[in-house]
């Protein structure tokens, strides 16, 4: 298929590329243009992050970024073929040029990032945590031990909460539950005493299948770091500087003030950094082999950082996360964009 | 004495018990241990019943959102009401929902007429090509005004159907070829065909799957690339060539040597004695365990989700991932429960009409 050929092209050209001269004009980007469509790839569902909605559209934060990338190249959000990936094969469908762009919710780590492997910044801070009945009366982690706990087999969850009960002599009895669903039905059947999973997916499940929230208590011990961020093939500098300025650009825009709503009217402001951000003022965009307004489009197709936050598991959405990590870091969070300029 | 009053005189012939009361001593409580298991089940409908026509009715919501739902307590109809044409057929483009549902009809009309027995023959052919045919045009669009929808926007029910009616199709030459060679009297054709079925035969479907989806990309020279739809149907479909070869060869081995030898003595060459001697009788023999093998294969298409093909289970499961829909997770494993029991129970029935008719000839 002409597509997959374009990419399969593209993969060995970016090894080409990489190999012999690094500081070739990326392949990526060309393939993109040159097919009109991004190809993208997704989880098959994960609630507020990738799910298809009734009508089947793709939704969620890792869909909204996607759709940011696609404005940025294509001018259209529409362009965007969504390849739905288990966990299994969502890396070797990068690495083979199946897809383009992997915004599957994968924790940015040392093993993957050497395999082949580019991260752009982090677009979801995550971490592995535990929840507990209140009727427990237990306030911390480490007053746990052989308690029951639900977790999903061969996830790094599995081996996280192993090796955090190791490192603190403390024992539980696992049970292991395939599917996510039946898990968490487990969990509120009380079949087990501790439910592990991400906290905002435990946060999500305790807004939205809980009877009552506000029985359910999540432990302040965070057992992993779950840096969930997009995955680019390695090599393609050019494809990898894109991505990740398209990220930069819409966590400045959320400190700029810049929203979907107020994007055309902000062209007239006269803050100079939001003048160069939306390309009114000098042409930065054209050194990541865009034009004047990549980050313009952006903002316009999917808004900010933060009102993508809001939108997909926000206060607002059943899934009712906090900002935490992942506030502005003028509000202590992570998000934190360098310099567009 | 007269002959009347002889009759009378007789004891009653034992007559069959007839009304519910006999019927009932008959069949349920006959023994101590059936009057114990009646009993014992009695009491497990008493409990399970109320209960289900609780959730399923009474207590159930049948409009309104997840928040109504869930306060109802009951069965969450209206999830379905909100998530069947996503659940039926996933992603493939709302506005053009017509098309997979002709492309269904298409699929289980093409069922349907294959099983009439008269159509055997050269005109079943026709009607595969033509019901097939024309669920693909239906798909893949592209022509006659049609959108072209690529095979990542397929899903749900057609997609199942597609993986297994397909994949019976095009594993049933292949597995009747592998047959042949088992039986065959040529030594590097036997050696080739037992390892192959011997091989596939003990690799579970899901490590094939994975081979066809993960791996085999790896390996294609760049430029090289094979639709992720086709990889799971050549997966699939080298799977069950496997079972179907070892379900033709039970059919060949039934048919006598005397059948052979006389073909031989007629003269008829290798290909002549397999087209028109041997196989026609041994297919018609395995009919009823060849539906058997579909019955299992239609099932086994829901482990595609491994490569990210989201057919009918999938769906159900993608469905339950949105946000405002969270948790209705027996409603929708429900709604596709009963569309799996429909197809398997109605080829089931199919599979026993079937050994009726083609055991007659045999039957003494």
């Amino acid at each position: 298929m002409s597509l997959r050929l374009g990419g399969a092209v593209a993969l060995a050209a970016a090894y080409l590329a990489f190999t012999a001269a690094p500081a070739l004009a990326g392949p990526t980007l060309d393939a993109v243009k040159s097919k009109g469509q991004l190809t993208c790839g997704v989880n098959t569902g994960l609630p507020g992050f990738s799910s298809p909605d009734s009508q089947g559209k793709w939704t969620g934060l890792d869909v909204d970024i996607c759709k940011a990338v696609a404005a940025v190249i294509l001018n259209d959000t529409s362009k965007i073929r969504y390849t739905p990936l288990s966990a299994q094969q969502r890396l070797t469908a990068l690495q083979s040029g199946e897809i383009d762009l992997l915004v599957r919710n994968t924790t940015w780590s040392l093993t993957r990032d050497a395999q082949g492997l580019d991260f752009a910044p982090v677009v979801y801070y995550d971490g592995q945590g535990l929840m507990v009945p209140k009727s427990l009366g237990v306030t911390s982690a480490k007053q746990l031990d052989g308690a029951t706990i639900c977790v999903q087999p061969g996830t790094t969850t599995e081996l996280n909460l192993a090796d955090w009960f190791r490192a603190h002599n403390l024992t539980f009895k696992p049970v292991v539950i395939e599917a996510l669903d039946e898990v968490n039905a487990a969990f509120f059947a009380g079949r087990c005493d501790v439910l592990t999973t991400d906290i905002s997916g435990l946060a999500g499940v305790r807004a939205s299948v809980a009877t009552k929230p506000d029985d359910f208590i999540i432990l302040p011990e965070v057992m992993s770091k779950e840096p969930l961020a997009p995955v680019v093939r390695h090599g393609d500098n050019q494809w990898r500087d894109i991505v990740s300025w398209t990220i930069y650009a819409l966590i400045e825009a959320e400190e700029k003030g810049i929203t979907q709503a107020n994007v055309d009217a902000k062209l007239k402001d006269t803050d100079p950094s939001v003048q160069r951000l939306l390309g009114v003022q000098g042409d930065l965009g054209v050194g990541l082999g865009l034009d004047k307004a990549w980050a313009y489009r952006a903002i316009k197709a999917v808004g900010n950082y933060g009102e993508i936050f809001e939108r997909n598991i926000g206060k607002k959405t059943p899934l009712k996360l906090d900002r935490g990590l992942n506030a502005l870091w003028t509000n202590g969070g992570l998000m934190y964009a360098p310099p567009i300029r | 004495m007269s002959v009347t009053e002889t009759t009378q005189d007789r004891v009653a012939p034992i007559r069959p018990h007839r009304g519910p009361l006999a019927w009932a001593r008959a069949n349920l409580f006959s023994t101590w241990y059936n009057t114990l298991l009646t009993l014992l089940i009695v009491w497990l409908l008493i409990r399970a019943v109320p209960g289900i026509v609780e959730w399923a009715l009474i207590k159930a919501s049948w409009t309104g959102d997840a928040a109504d739902c869930r306060e109802a307590g009951g069965a969450c109809w209206a999830f379905l009401a909100e998530k069947w044409r996503f659940i039926l057929f996933g992603t493939f483009p709302d506005d053009q929902h017509w098309r997979p549902t002709l492309a269904i009809l298409s699929m289980i009309g093409t069922l349907v007429l294959s099983a009439d027995r008269r159509l055997w023959g050269r005109p079943l052919l026709y009607i595969w090509t033509l019901g097939i045919g024309f669920s693909a045009l239906m798909m893949f669009g592209g022509v006659l005004g049609l959108d072209y929808v690529p095979t990542e926007l397929w899903g749900g029910l057609p997609l199942t159907l597609a993986l297994s009616i397909v994949g019976l199709m095009a594993s049933f030459p292949l597995g009747v070829l592998l047959a042949l060679g088992r039986t065959s009297d040529l030594p590097v054709m036997r050696g080739l065909s037992v390892v192959y079925i011997e091989l596939v035969r003990g690799v579970p479907l899901i490590s094939i799957l994975f081979m066809a989806s993960v791996m085999l990309p790896l390996f294609l020279p760049a430029g090289v690339s094979i639709d992720k739809v086709l990889r799971a149907l050549i997966g699939i479909c080298l799977f069950s060539a496997a079972y179907v070869a070892e379900v033709v060869r039970a059919g060949l081995q039934a048919i006598p040597k005397g059948q052979v030898e006389a073909a031989k003595a007629l003269g008829l060459g290798y290909w002549q004695r397999q087209r028109l001697i041997i196989l026609p009788q041994a297919l018609s023999l395995v009919i009823p365990p060849l539906v058997n093998s579909f019955i299992a294969s239609f099932k086994d298409t829901s482990l595609v989700i491994v490569i990210g093909l989201l057919d009918l289970l999938s769906t159900a499961k993608s469905a339950l991932t949105d946000p405002a829909w969270r948790g209705f997770y027996k409603e929708a494993y429900l709604f596709v429960g009963v569309i799996y029991v429909l197809f398997c129970y109605a080829l089931s029935r199919y599979s026993r009409y079937l050994e009726t008719i083609l055991g007659q000839g045999r039957r003494r």
